[in-house]
């Protein structure tokens, strides 16, 4: 059965290794802020401790005041799970580092997300429409798409 | 087989390429989004047909053209499965003489759309028919294909393929059972075997 | 005198025989050998993502079913499994059991066209697809008994099944069990010894290990890289835990294993499929009470199933209102699709369609 790590204990190690990173922490995940998104992707990834290394899902969610990017992480050898999350304030030009440097798959995921709702990934190679054709008028999962 | 270094140059990332289809789409979106072409009117003319008998040669012609249509692939969604299937060793419509499916246009003189369309996948598909040569036919299978279906109100989908291409037979169903396609495809056989042949001679006069 | 040669810009097109749907590639060759790829898809966007949440939870089971439209039932079930997980609601075991049954034999049905389209698109024009077509029809028979569908059924529902099966479903299905394994039988004489199938899939668009876990690839792709990981041994859900059945895993992650592991799991379904059918109640509810329209509390979930192409997960947030708040499908096939480019640089045109049609995707599920 997946275990699914405590956000806690998670969020309690990753400021032990990064004394001056701001985290929020719910019952299912953790949050970080987008700046240091990469920091905190590349120790879950490449710690011997962690070794989130299979990356299951990025999503977003569009909740009015904010866009919150959901990344789930898993770790095949371990058999554990950890949800991070990245909360983006800015409604009009929304702005997240990219994780295609540290998993291939993430190239798609953002590519659609950017797509449907708008989010910039930065350091993506290739930030085009995905499902969408160029020249289309909004972005339809937003909240505010009708 | 190493190859040390793969391209960069390829289309897909050129920017300019994307930007020109995407205004094609754009364009084909805002001319037939909102209106829709009549159905060819071979049908509407029972009541002239039937008092004009079609000529043996007519009739022979008609036979052979629908006798083995050749479908062109065509298969953007579910219903394609079940086109598959009616192709497949259980209703066999080899049997209709179109097994054959033509992946070129010019080769086919028959399209089942069997699937929902897209505003991205439209100017594929009007490609696809004009490419086609006469005498050509329409089969709308499914009900995406007749009127969106199930997806009508979505933002990417156009509402059934009669506002990109003319139709002649609408099959509905999600997705139409094999019966149900090959009714349909008889339908069509009865509509062919009823049309007047229009061919031109080339006249030696006007050389 | 030099000879100058140019890369060349083909595109496979989204018409095109072997495409397995509207996918486009956008190919830079010199000569005949791939030197870039670019896929292009949306070709199939249809919103389903936007559209679900305009319905209710039960009203969106049917748009599940359009997903991945070779394996209806699978969808149906993980999308019911994660609005049981968001609202709390218990599941009969007959349910549970019937739900399985559907799951097994949804997944022989995905894996026989996956073999049938991987031989198709080789070159043995609609031979083997038409063996495996004849016994594909024979499981949609017992669909059909079921739910009255051949294709998208929508039968699963929040809290167990639709309906019960038939008095004549059982004994069918135990003749189908009976008889399927001379068809598996039939099918390795014809194919596994076969040269030219052998030339053409052996050896032939190699995805390694690590890369395979890298771009999130799962599913027969996965596995046959190598890596053991099936979400029915990993993360249980359902009933699977009382099943005894094995996990095949490839060795070097080219087109025959691709394949092979397939094959190999219809082998295992049809090993749960006996099980199930010995151990199911012969008596009991079909599906517990559940409010017409479901109110979950506010929260999200993410529920994972093992579908026949995939990891296929539904990621459902709620606001405690009758249709979900945001509803994000994670379609297997998108992912299996990330290390198309990596998988076939330095090989020709003609692997090229060996290798995609050996991934097996679905465009409905990549494109939603």
């Amino acid at each position: 059965m997946t275990v699914a790590l405590s956000s806690r204990e998670v969020a309690a190690n990753i400021k032990s290794k990064f004394p001056d990173m701001t985290l929020e922490v719910t019952d299912q995940a953790v949050i970080v802020q987008s700046k240091d998104l990469p920091a905190v992707a590349d120790y879950l990834k490449n710690s011997p401790e962690m070794d989130l290394s299979y990356l299951t899902d990025i999503t977003a969610v569009d909740y009015y005041h904010y866009f919150e990017v959901v990344y789930r992480l898993n770790s095949i050898n371990k058999n554990t799970s950890l949800v991070l999350k990245c909360r983006c304030y800015n409604r009009e030009n929304p702005e997240i580092p990219s994780l295609t440097s540290l998993w291939r798959g993430a190239d798609f995921m953002e590519r659609e997300i950017f797509d449907l709702m708008g989010i910039r990934f930065t350091g993506h190679y290739n930030l085009q429409r995905l499902v969408l054709w160029e020249g289309f008028n909004g972005y339809p999962l937003r909240k505010d798409y009708l | 087989m190493e190859i040390e270094k793969y391209s960069e140059i390829c289309a897909g990332t050129d920017p300019n390429v994307a930007l020109t289809e995407g205004a094609e789409i754009e364009a084909l979106k805002n001319a037939s989004a909102t209106t829709v072409i009549s159905d060819p009117d071979q049908w509407l003319d029972e009541e002239i047909k039937r008092n004009v008998f079609l000529t043996t040669f007519d009739w022979v012609i008609d036979w052979a053209r629908r006798s083995s249509l050749w479908p062109v692939v065509c298969f953007p969604a579910c219903c394609a499965f079940e086109f598959i299937a009616t192709a497949g060793p259980r209703y066999d419509i080899s049997r209709f003489g179109m097994e054959i499916m033509r992946a070129s246009p010019r080769q086919s003189d028959l399209m089942i759309t069997a699937g929902t369309l897209t505003w991205k996948m439209a100017p594929q598909v009007k490609r696809i028919y004009d490419q086609m040569a006469e005498p050509k036919w329409v089969i709308a299978m499914g009900t995406c294909a007749c009127s969106g279906g199930i997806f009508s109100n979505s933002y990417s989908v156009v509402p059934g393929y009669n506002h990109i291409i003319p139709v002649d037979v609408y099959i509905p169903g999600c997705p139409p059972r094999p019966e149900s396609l090959i009714h349909g495809i008889q339908m069509l056989q009865e509509k062919i075997a009823r049309e007047r042949v229009n061919i031109k001679i080339p006249s030696l006069k006007e050389g | 005198m030099a000879l100058k040669t140019e890369q060349f810009c083909l595109n496979i097109g989204p018409a095109h025989p072997s495409t397995h749907g509207v996918f486009r590639m956008k190919a830079t060759l010199d000569g005949e050998v791939v030197v870039g790829l670019d896929p292009v898809f949306g070709y199939l966007h249809r919103g389903v993502e936007k559209l679900a949440e305009q319905r209710t939870y039960t009203g969106s089971i049917p748009l599940t079913d359009r997903l991945d439209y070779l394996s209806s039932m699978s969808n149906n079930l993980g999308y019911c499994l994660a609005v049981e997980k968001l609202s709390g609601i218990e599941v009969p075991e007959r349910a549970d059991y019937l739900r399985v049954i559907m799951a097994e034999l949804q997944r022989i049905a995905s894996h026989l066209i996956a073999a049938g389209a991987l031989l198709n698109d080789c070159g043995a024009w609609m031979t083997a697809i038409l063996y495996m077509l004849r016994e594909r029809e024979k499981i949609l028979d017992l669909f059909e008994m079921t739910c009255g569908q051949r294709l998208t059924y929508n039968y699963m529902r929040p809290g167990g099944v639709a309906q019960d099966v038939p008095a004549e479903f059982m004994p069918t299905l135990q003749k189908f069990l009976a008889s399927m394994p001379r068809y598996l039988k039939e099918y390795e004489q014809l194919l596994v010894e076969n040269e030219i199938f052998l030339a053409r899939t052996k050896g032939v668009g190699i995805l390694p290990k690590d890369l395979a876990i890298n771009s999130s690839a799962s599913g027969p792709v996965l596995r046959a890289s190598g890596v053991k990981w099936d979400i029915r041994k990993n993360d249980p859900y359902s009933i699977y835990d009382r099943f005894d059945f094995d996990i095949p895993t490839g060795q070097i992650g080219d087109c025959f294993d691709r394949f092979w592991v397939r094959i190999l799991e219809i082998q295992q379904s049809l090993r749960i499929l006996e099980q199930a059918v010995q151990q199911i109640p012969t008596e009991g509810e079909v599906a517990s009470k559940v409010p017409a329209l479901i109110r979950p509390p506010v929260g999200e979930v993410y529920t994972r199933i093992e579908a026949p192409k995939g990891e296929l997960g539904f990621f459902l947030v709620s606001d405690n209102s009758i249709a979900p708040y945001r509803c994000h499908i994670h379609g297997p096939s998108l992912l299996n699709l990330t290390a198309l480019r990596e998988m076939t640089l330095g090989w020709k045109i003609a692997d090229l369609i060996a290798i995609f049609g050996s991934i097996d995707i679905c465009m409905a599920e990549v494109d939603r």
